[in-house]
C-alpha cells in the first residue's frame, strides 16, 4: 500500500487500472479527460495490460463497451455530462443486455445553459436506466467504489452495469491523500471476471440482445432488471463489508455521521456532503443535535437504511444537488418515497442548492438547520427552497440590466 | 406596418461584438472571425439578416464573437439546429461554423445529411485536425501518425476523413478549401459560399497553435488549386483524387434543386377539415 496525492480523476484512473481492466473505449470530455489520459499513458507504458480506443462519440462509446462485455471481458470507461446524455439511449440498452461493466461520471450541469461545473442532474438522468449508481465524497471513495463497483456488477446474483459519480472540479480536479492498495490484495477482493453465459465459444453460438414481441416477453425481462437491482442492496452490504475487512476502510451503502441522537438531519449526496459534515461539526459545538445522512447508493436505492437512520427523528434537510423541473428535488422524492406512511416518519424540509457548481457555504448550511428546527418546532413543512443569495440576485439583476439596455439601444426587431 | 428599408453600409468590425474572443493567441480561428466579418461587410447584409450557428468547441466560440444572431448549440448538433432554423426563417442568412470534430466526429452524420438535403446553408468547418478544447486528442482529419495526443501516443491509426470527398459523395453543391493564413482567399471564399443558393461547404484549414504547433508549417504546404472549379460532379471527383489535401480555391459548384419546405401550406385548413372529415 502507497499513499500518494491523487486528484479525483487520477483515483478513478486508479480504481480502473487496479481492476486490471481488459478494454477502455473512450472519448474526451471536460471534467473527465484526465481518466482517460492516464490510463493511455500507462497502457503506453505497459503497467496496463488492456486495449484503450477513441471512439467518435459516446453514443459509439457506450455501445463498444456494452458489446465488449458482452464478450466476457471487463470493460472501463468515463464521461460526464453531456456525453452521459449523449450516450443515455444505450445505457437502457447495455443494461437490459446484463453486462457487467463499469462507468466513471464525473458529474457536471447539463446545457442549457452550457457550463463546466457540476450539478447532478447528469448522473440522475441516468436513474431509471438500469446501471446501478454509487455517488462518491471524496478521492480515496473514489478508487475504492471502482473496485467495489466491478464486484457488484460482476456478481452473479446482479449482472448489471454501475455507475460511479464523482463531482467535476471539486473531485476530479482536487488532491487529496490517497491510499494505493496493492495489486495482489485487490485481485483477492476482485477476482478476474467470470463472464458465465457472456463468452464466446467455438462451436457454441449464442444471439444476444434480441427483440422481443409482446408485452409479456418484454415485462418479464425488464423485471428481471428490478429484481437483480434489488438483490444488490444485499450484496452490496456484503462486498463492502469485506472490503473494509481487506482494507480497513468502511463504505456503507449509507454513510451517517453524528446521526445516532440528532434531531435534525441534513441529507445530501456526493462531495458536497464534505461540506455538511464540517458544519454538523460546528453546529453540534453549538450544542445542536444535528447529523449528517449520505446515500452513497442511488441505485438500488437503500430505502431500508435511510428508515433505519431516520424514523423517529425530528426533522430532515434534504438539500438536492440538481432540480427536477416541476418537481423539484430528487432525493426529496427518493426520501419521502422511503418514508411514507411510516410510524415516526420526519418531517421534510428540501433544499435545492450547489445548482452548476454553486457553492453551498457554511452560513448556508447553519440557515438551513435552523429553518429546518424551526419548522419542526411548528410541525409545518416549509416550502421548497433554492439556496440562492440577494447577493447573487443583485449581481444577475445587474447583468439584466445591460442586457435591457442593449436591447434598447437595437431597438424592436424587424 | 411599414417595413423600414435601411442602408447597411457596414464596416466589416461594425459585425464583430465587444466580447474578446478568448482563443490562443495565434489561433488560426481569429483569421476565420476577421474574414467573415470582412464577407458580410461586402455582402452588405443587415446583422440582424445573419445567423450563426455552431456546436461545441473553442471554434463553436464563434457566434459570440460577432454582432449578429448566434446560436452556440451542443457538440456535434450546429447542423441540426442550424436546419430547423432556415426551414423556419428562409430569410435568414444561415451560417454554420464550428470544428473538425464537432463536424466529422460526434456530428458527421447530420454533416453527410445537410450535404444531401442541400438546404441553402453556408458551413464553415474550421479544421486544425485536432480536438483543442478539451485539450488535444487526435480528431478524424489527424493524421493516423500523429503521435502528440496523451490519449494516442502511438497517433490515432486510423484513415484520415477527407471532408471534400465526403461532401461530394453526399451530394454537397458548393465545396470549397480556404487557409487562416490567407485572409482574402479566406473571405473570398466565404463570400462566394454564402452566395452560393444551396448547402455550401468550406473547409478552412485554421492551425492550433496550442496542440498542433507544427501547423506553422501549413503555410509553405498550401498552394492553390490547378485549373477552373469543377461544374459536375465528375470533374469535382477527379480534383477531389488529385487533391493532397493543402490545395486551396473553390473545388466545385453546381446549380443543384435546393431543399425548402414550402412556406405557403398546399392546402387551406378548410380543404384539410375536408378531406378528414368521416
Ligand atoms: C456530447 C459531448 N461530448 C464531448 C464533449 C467535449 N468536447 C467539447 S469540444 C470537443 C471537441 C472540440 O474539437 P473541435 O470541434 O475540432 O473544435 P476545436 O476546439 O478544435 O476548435 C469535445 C470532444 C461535449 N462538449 N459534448
Ligand atoms: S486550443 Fe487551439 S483551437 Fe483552441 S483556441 Fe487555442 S489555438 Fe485555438
Amino acid at each position: 500500500m502507497r499513499r500518494v496525492l491523487l486528484t479525483g480523476n487520477a483515483a478513478a484512473a486508479w480504481g480502473a487500472r487496479l481492476a486490471r481492466v481488459d478494454y477502455v473505449p473512450a472519448f474526451p470530455i471536460t471534467p473527465q479527460t484526465e481518466i482517460i489520459e492516464a490510463l493511455a499513458r500507462w497502457i503506453d507504458a505497459g503497467e496496463m495490460a488492456a486495449r484503450l480506443v477513441t471512439l467518435e462519440s459516446e453514443h459509439s462509446m457506450i455501445t463498444a463497451a456494452g458489446a465488449a462485455a458482452a464478450t466476457g471481458v471487463r470493460v472501463f470507461s468515463a464521461t460526464s455530462s453531456q456525453g452521459l446524455l449523449y450516450g443515455m439511449e444505450m445505457l437502457y440498452t447495455v443494461a437490459g443486455w446484463r453486462v457487467p461493466w463499469v462507468l466513471v461520471n464525473v458529474s457536471r450541469g447539463l446545457s442549457a445553459p452550457i457550463t463546466l461545473e457540476p450539478d447532478h442532474n447528469d448522473v440522475l438522468a441516468a436513474r431509471d436506466s438500469g446501471f446501478l449508481q454509487i455517488h462518491c465524497a471524496g478521492c480515496q471513495e473514489v478508487l475504492d467504489s471502482v473496485l467495489l463497483a466491478y464486484r457488484l456488477a460482476e456478481d452473479a446474483r446482479v449482472r448489471l452495469p454501475v455507475i460511479v459519480n464523482l463531482d467535476g472540479f471539486y473531485l476530479s480536479f482536487t488532491r487529496e491523500p490517497v491510499s494505493i492498495p496493492e495489486p495482489a490484495e485487490v485481485d483477492a477482493l476482485l477476482p478476474p471476471f467470470d463472464p458465465q453465459g457472456l463468452a464466446f465459444r467455438a462451436g457454441a453460438p449464442l444471439s444476444q440482445a434480441v427483440a422481443v414481441l409482446g408485452g409479456g416477453p418484454y415485462s418479464y425481462f425488464r423485471y428481471q432488471v428490478q429484481l437483480a437491482a434489488q438483490n444488490a442492496l444485499a450484496v452490496y452490504d456484503e462486498i463492502a463489508a469485506d472490503f473494509a475487512e481487506r482494507f480497513g476502510r468502511s463504505h456503507p451503502a449509507v454513510e451517517a455521521y453524528q446521526c445516532d441522537d440528532a434531531e435534525v438531519v441534513l441529507v445530501m449526496m456526493g462531495s458536497f456532503a464534505t461540506k455538511a459534515r464540517a458544519a454538523v461539526d460546528r453546529l453540534r459545538d453549538a450544542g445542536r443535535p444535528v447529523g449528517l445522512l449520505r446515500p452513497r447508493l442511488l441505485r438500488p436505492f437503500p430505502a431500508a437504511a435511510c428508515r433505519r437512520h431516520l424514523l423517529g427523528k425530528r426533522a430532515l434537510a434534504v438539500i438536492d444537488q440538481n432540480l427536477s423541473p416541476g418537481q423539484g428535488g430528487v432525493l426529496a422524492t427518493e426520501l419521502a418515497a422511503a418514508l411514507y406512511g411510516r410510524p415516526g416518519a420526519p418531517l421534510l424540509a428540501s433544499f435545492i442548492g450547489g445548482l452548476g457548481g454553486r457553492d453551498i457555504p457554511p452560513e448556508e448550511l447553519f440557515e438551513i438547520a435552523r429553518v429546518t428546527e424551526a419548522a419542526a418546532e411548528r410541525g409545518e413543512t416549509p416550502p421548497p427552497r433554492l439556496l440562492y443569495t440577494e447577493a447573487e440576485l443583485r449581481e444577475l439583476r445587474k447583468l439584466q440590466t445591460i442586457a435591457a439596455v442593449e436591447r434598447d439601444r437595437r431597438g424592436p426587431a424587424p | 406596418m411599414a417595413t423600414e428599408t435601411r442602408t447597411h453600409a457596414l464596416k466589416a468590425k461594425e459585425y464583430k461584438s465587444d466580447i474578446a474572443p478568448v482563443w490562443c493567441p495565434g489561433c488560426g480561428h481569429f483569421a476565420v472571425l476577421s474574414a467573415l466579418t470582412k464577407a458580410l461587410a461586402y455582402l452588405e447584409l443587415p446583422k440582424e439578416r445573419v445567423a450563426l450557428v455552431s456546436g461545441i468547441g473553442c471554434s463553436s466560440r464563434l457566434p459570440a464573437y460577432l454582432d449578429t444572431y448566434g446560436f452556440h448549440g451542443l457538440h456535434g448538433r450546429a447542423l441540426a439546429v442550424a436546419t430547423g432554423l432556415k426551414a423556419a426563417r428562409p430569410e435568414l442568412t444561415v451560417v454554420v461554423a464550428g470544428g473538425d470534430g464537432d463536424g466529422f466526429s460526434i456530428g458527421g452524420n447530420h454533416f453527410l445529411h445537410a450535404c444531401r438535403r442541400n438546404m441553402d446553408l453556408t458551413y464553415i468547418v474550421m479544421d486544425n485536425e485536432v480536438y483543442g478544447m478539451t485539450k488535444g486528442q487526435a480528431s478524424p482529419t489527424t493524421a493516423p501518425e500523429w503521435s502528440r495526443s496523451k490519449l494516442t501516443p502511438h497517433g490515432p491509426g486510423v484513415r484520415r476523413f477527407r471532408p471534400a470527398a465526403i461532401a461530394l459523395a453526399a451530394g454537397a453543391s458548393f465545396i470549397a478549401r480556404g487557409f487562416a493564413g490567407d485572409p482574402s482567399g479566406l473571405t473570398r471564399l466565404i463570400v462566394q459560399a454564402i452566395e452560393h443558393r444551396g448547402f455550401s461547404f468550406l473547409q478552412v484549414l485554421s492551425p492550433c497553435q496550442t496542440f498542433r504547433p507544427e501547423q506553422t508549417e501549413w503555410k509553405q504546404q498550401v498552394h492553390p488549386f490547378d485549373g477552373e472549379p469543377a461544374a459536375n460532379d465528375l470533374e469535382a471527383a477527379a480534383r477531389i483524387h488529385a487533391d493532397d489535401g493543402m490545395a486551396l480555391g473553390l473545388i466545385y459548384v453546381e446549380p443543384l434543386p435546393v431543399w425548402q419546405p414550402l412556406a405557403q401550406p398546399s392546402a387551406s385548413l378548410a380543404e384539410i377539415e375536408q378531406e378528414l372529415s368521416l
